[in-house]
């Protein structure tokens, strides 16, 4: 880049304004860098010290229960459970949609699908939670009647089948097609990032589409898909109105997914408990607010290291 | 087992864009052809038509005829996946597949025309492949390690390798050598020198003395002005079209004068 002695130097106006520039834009990077990492040490410090007294909150506060821990314990398990349904319809319907939109619909048509799909984000959960109560809840009635006559001997299906549909599976299948929109973005974005070299290389060994992709297109996006659902169940387990509107506040630990008496989850609890809690009450609900931003963190770093893990072995 | 190929007028599109136009010729069996011509003119469209690739690219289609071992590859009742089958590519940057071994490199074509293999018999193709491509040597001792991990000119022999383990009747090369150095570039020269022997070759270059080297038919390409589709100037042996050309822009070509 340094100029030969026969052309004139760069005039230094020119370049003290592109070293303002430089520092602008590097300072306010790092300042924007800082403030996360501010906000998020606040609300890590505030989750805890609030909710240290939960620890020492009695039987009163703690809806009958002896200790916090027992308080607690059905709704984490009511999160996980919801959260694990959730991806569990929501994986593979989003790596499908993706696949279709980046490998297998006509342009035209991928791109109607994407922004459909995209739209989906674009709904507020208290819509989705109404939709789930009213609509998606009762019109799956006879299949969780039928789920729990014909499946009854698993403890998946025990029933009694709910007769308003505000089931476990229901709050599921509103939190999956809450995730898909992210987890199917996510996976698009890879799935056509593939290199082109490598598709054409399966193809002209006499692969089918399908035998592409996964020859292909799967080893390119295995951390990407990773991460895809990572976020997406970000989305579920902290997911509050959707579940709060279907739910019925219960905490109970219970396998069922198809009857009324389901496990409520801790945003959902925290939300229909709040207004009138009192004194150590608030600290318990924190408490259990402390438990969740735990446990996402957890998910998240576990993630960023399966990531970071698969990612060593695939030379780009 | 190797076969010839009878392209008659053949018009290569890209949607509306006609790349290619009106090309017939005749691919004897067991030898070299080499296609020449300037960037552009249509050297890879045409061999990708061969082995019906061309159809991957979004709206693209061809017309005419390809006729290989008696059956029109273009046929109705034709599948493109079967011909691939028949017909193997090598492409100009070399593409294993960066997740999977050496080995598994070398099978994967296997793996999909097959059921089940035994391990004694995907042995056999593995080494069988490998010493094909000149590459038995180099790698018998770390078969599982990455194919990513060879240097470019080994890659590019893992892919011939790849190719040849389904044993196909004919090989395509879209200028196999032009990403690699020279000391590669002859060992592939030298690879598709015996290589001759089994399969029918069909190979881009852009490298004349390569040409020259060891083809025995050469095709070459021209576009027929600017914005027109590439066509077939003249297919001739090697030796005549290097000495005493039938065309004079084939000539002109030849010895540098554009292109
Ligand atoms: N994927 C494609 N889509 C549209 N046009 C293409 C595509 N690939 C090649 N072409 C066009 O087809 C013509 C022939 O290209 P190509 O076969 O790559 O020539 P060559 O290999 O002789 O350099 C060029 O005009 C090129 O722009
Ligand atoms: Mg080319």
């Amino acid at each position: 880049m340094s100029a030969p002695t026969t052309s004139p130097p760069a005039p230094p106006p020119a370049r003290a304004k592109r070293r303002i520039g430089d520092v602008l834009f590097r300072g306010s990077t790092q300042v924007a860098a800082g403030i996360i990492l501010v906000a998020l040490a606040g609300v890590a410090i505030f989750l805890t010290a609030e909710g240290i007294p939960a620890l020492r909150a009695d039987a009163a506060h703690l809806a009958g229960e002896s200790t916090f821990l027992a308080y607690a314990w059905p709704l984490l398990f009511g999160t996980l459970l919801a959260a694990f349904i959730a991806l569990l319809i929501a994986t593979p319907l989003a790596i499908g949609v993706a696949l279709a939109i980046s490998h297998y619909a006509p342009r035209r048509l991928a791109n109607l699908v994407g922004y459909v799909i995209d739209l989906l984000a674009a709904v507020p959960s208290v819509v989705y939670g109404l939709w789930g109560a009213n609509v998606l809840g009762p019109a799956m009635v006879p299949v969780y009647r039928w789920l729990s006559e014909h499946l009854g001997f698993l403890p998946l299906f025990a029933g009694p089948a709910s007769g308003g549909g505000r089931t476990m599976l229901t709050a599921g299948l509103v939190l999956a097609i809450m995730a898909l929109p992210i987890i199917t973005a996510i996976c698009r974005e890879i799935f056509s990032q593939t290199p082109r070299l490598h598709e054409e290389a399966a193809l002209a060994l006499g692969a089918t589409r399908w035998e592409m992709i996964r020859m292909a297109v799967f080893p390119y996006s295995r951390s990407g898909i990773v991460s895809a659902v990572m976020l997406g169940l970000g989305r579920a387990l902290g997911e509050t109105m959707a579940v709060a509107l279907v739910l019925s506040a219960f905490r109970i630990v219970s396998w069922d997914l198809v009857s009324g008496t389901a496990p409520s989850t801790i945003a959902a609890n925290i939300a229909l408990s709040f207004p009138e809690a009192t004194g150590v009450g608030v600290n318990v609900l924190i408490a259990t607010g402390l438990v969740l931003f735990v446990i996402t963190f957890a998910v998240n770093f576990s993630a960023r290291m399966i990531v970071a893990r698969s990612e060593k072995g695939l030379v780009r | 087992m190797a076969t010839s190929i009878d392209v008659s007028d053949l018009d290569i599109y890209y949607g509306d864009f006609k790349a290619v136009e009106g090309v017939t010729m005749s691919i004897p069996a067991k030898s070299v052809t080499a296609f020449i011509g300037p960037s552009g003119c249509g050297k890879s469209t045409f061999l990708r038509s061969l082995n019906r690739m061309h159809e991957v690219v979004p709206g693209a289609r061809v017309d005419g005829r390809v006729v290989m071992g008696g059956q029109d590859l273009y046929g109705s009742d034709v599948d493109p996946v079967e011909v691939r089958r028949q017909v193997g590519m090598v492409f100009q940057r070399p593409n294993p597949f960066p997740t999977m071994s050496i080995y598994e490199n070398v099978l994967a074509g296997n793996r999909l025309n097959s059921r089940r293999m035994k391990k004694s018999e995907a042995d056999d193709i593995v080494e069988r492949a490998l010493r094909g491509a000149n590459l038995w040597k180099e790698v018998s001792d770390r078969l599982d390690k990455p194919g990513a991990g060879l240097s470019g000119g080994q890659q590019q022999r893992l892919c011939i390798a790849r190719a040849i383990a389904v044993e196909p009747q004919v090989l395509l090369m879209d200028e196999p050598c032009s990403a690699l150095d020279p000391i590669s570039t002859s060992a592939i020269e030298d690879l598709i020198h015996e290589l001759r022997t089994e399969y029918t070759i069909v190979i881009v270059t852009h490298n004349m003395q390569q040409a020259a080297r060891f083809s025995e038919d050469t095709a070459f390409f021209n576009l027929a002005g600017a914005g027109k589709p590439g066509r077939l100037v003249e297919m001739n042996s090697t030796k005549k079209i290097f000495s005493v050309p039938d065309d004079p822009s084939t000539e002109a070509y030849i010895s540098g004068r554009f292109g």
